[in-house]
């Protein structure tokens, strides 16, 4: 069976935090995994690539609203959102 | 000590395909920065710069000089040849010997690589033209420069990304100061604004889609611009005696290192570069009062600049002017402290302070005196221009009103 979104948007992140799948938890902001901005720019990179979409992120302004990376689960939500918009259009 | 001045400068850029243009356009806060015509630019997400417009090579060089110029290399002797007709000078003899250039880039002939990659890779030829390598390399500029001059003193390219310019000028200034030459043809150029030059910095998203607002809180990011300006830096005994009209003198250079990230910059860094520059001057904060800034538009610089500014100068920081003229001339990469130095040399000389345009909503974490959308005439006697690279590498420099 396929991966779920939420188990590819967590094996890209947990690679980038560099930890075990199963140590990335939902509710786990990029800030508790040790990520930085250089690696939130290449882990939206990696999403755009697995998923083939265009992730809306300005590093300058990365809470203004047009992709929630607040939390794990917001970016899994935030892929999902754009997955079922692409396939609408 | 032997003191260094300029004599001559020159510039093509977004603004201006001269000096005068340049510091009008400056004068009135007039915006270079539009949409970018360049091939495939419907597959970029950034579709604005500040490009060099109404430009015809074909006007001004040769068959065999465009077989061999790349566009930085064209922009570069377009700028030398203004600047050296300013400065009066030819060389011969001794004077050759002791004169040079250093000049910096950031990409060399991107365009270049850019054409050619897509002539063996998207189009699948096998063969390319023999002079791929002497028109892309970084140093092909300043070797132009050298062969159409007669320089035959130090000469040499430096790439440290965004402060290229400014390391290239601070060591210009040094070499003079210290006796390893009496002429140096200085400066920087850029042609950054292919679609692999531009690609390239989408995929950081660090870029504005709309427009460059350095300072203002509503700040979305840079935007590139391309373009040189090349200046003549001369000992100035020499100067005096030959009765060359002295623009501004350069009095002061620091660099430093942040030994600490790739991109994001440092305040420490830029502060110790900063206040580096004034003891080198020996300058007291207190005496400078304009600062051309890096001011990218991005969060990370227009922050830790200002607080890097409010750290080296202190009280002083309310009182002095500082603005960045990216937002008109948009980021010209290695060629950027160059142009910004004609900024700084208007301040002096015509004491006129170029606006930070583009400037919307106050942003508490950049409360210094930013110059606001319209230019402000200030007499001041000393300036201070910014460059902080990626890869942590600042470079400052001190000029003073002509003595």
């Amino acid at each position: 069976m396929a991966e779920s979104v939420s188990e590819k948007v967590i094996a890209i992140i947990a690679e980038q935090a560099v930890l075990e799948p199963s140590d990335v938890a939902l509710d786990s902001t990029l800030e508790d995994l040790g990520i930085d901005s250089l690696g939130l720019v290449e882990s939206i990179f990696a999403i755009e690539e697995a998923f083939d979409i265009q992730v809306p992120f300005n590093a300058n302004e990365p809470d203004a609203g047009d992709f929630d990376i607040s939390s794990v689960a917001s970016i899994v939500r935030e892929v999902e959102r754009l997955i079922s918009a692409q396939s609408a259009s | 000590m032997r003191r260094v001045v300029i004599t001559g400068r020159g510039t093509i850029n977004a603004l201006g395909q001269d000096v005068p243009a340049t510091l009008e356009a400056m004068r009135e806060g007039r915006c270079g920065i539009g949409p970018l015509e360049l091939r495939d630019v419907e597959r970029l997400s950034v579709r604005i710069g500040a490009q060099v417009k109404g430009y015809d090579p074909e006007a001004l060089f040769n068959r065999q000089q465009i077989s061999l110029y790349d566009r930085f290399t064209q922009f570069t002797m377009i700028a030398a040849r203004q600047a050296l007709d300013e400065a009066g000078l030819t060389f011969a003899g001794d004077l050759a010997a002791r004169s040079g250039v250093v000049l910096g880039t950031a990409g060399g002939g991107v365009n270049t690589w850019d054409e050619n990659y897509r002539s063996v890779y998207e189009e699948g030829k096998n063969r390319v033209h023999p002079f791929v390598v002497p028109k892309l390399m970084n140093n092909a500029a300043a070797s132009h420069v050298s062969m159409e001059w007669n320089l035959k003193g130090p000469s040499f390219s430096v790439a440290t990304a965004c402060a290229s310019s400014n390391h290239a000028m601070g060591l210009a200034f040094q070499l003079i100061r210290g006796g390893g030459a009496d002429v140096m043809v200085t400066g920087g150029s850029e042609a950054m604004l292919s679609f692999g030059g531009v690609k390239a910095w989408e995929g950081l998203r660090v870029m504005s889609k709309d427009a460059c607002r350095p300072f203002s809180a509503n700040r979305n990011g840079m935007v590139q611009g391309e373009g040189a300006a090349v200046f003549v830096f001369e000992e100035r005994e020499q100067a005096m005696a030959r009765g060359a009209t002295i623009l501004a003198e350069v009095v002061g250079f620091a660099m430093t290192s942040d030994a600490a990230d790739i991109v994001m910059p440092s305040q420490q860094g830029a502060a110790r570069a900063i206040t580096g520059a004034l003891r080198d001057a020996r300058l007291d904060p207190s005496e400078i009062g304009y600062i051309n800034a890096h001011g990218t538009g991005t969060a990370a610089n227009d922050k830790v600049e200002c607080a890097a500014v409010a750290h080296a100068f202190g009280h002083h920081a309310d009182a002095l002017m500082i603005s960045s003229t990216k937002s008109m001339h948009g980021h010209l990469i290695g060629g950027t402290g160059a142009v910004e130095l004609l900024a700084c040399i208007m301040a002096l000389r015509d004491g006129v302070i170029a606006p930070t345009i583009g400037y919307e909503e106050p942003d508490p974490e950049c409360a210094l005196d930013v110059v606001p959308n319209m230019a402000r005439e200030a007499q001041v006697d000393a300036v201070l221009s910014n460059a902080f690279a990626f890869g942590g590498l600042n470079a400052v420099l001190v000029l003073r009103k002509a003595p």
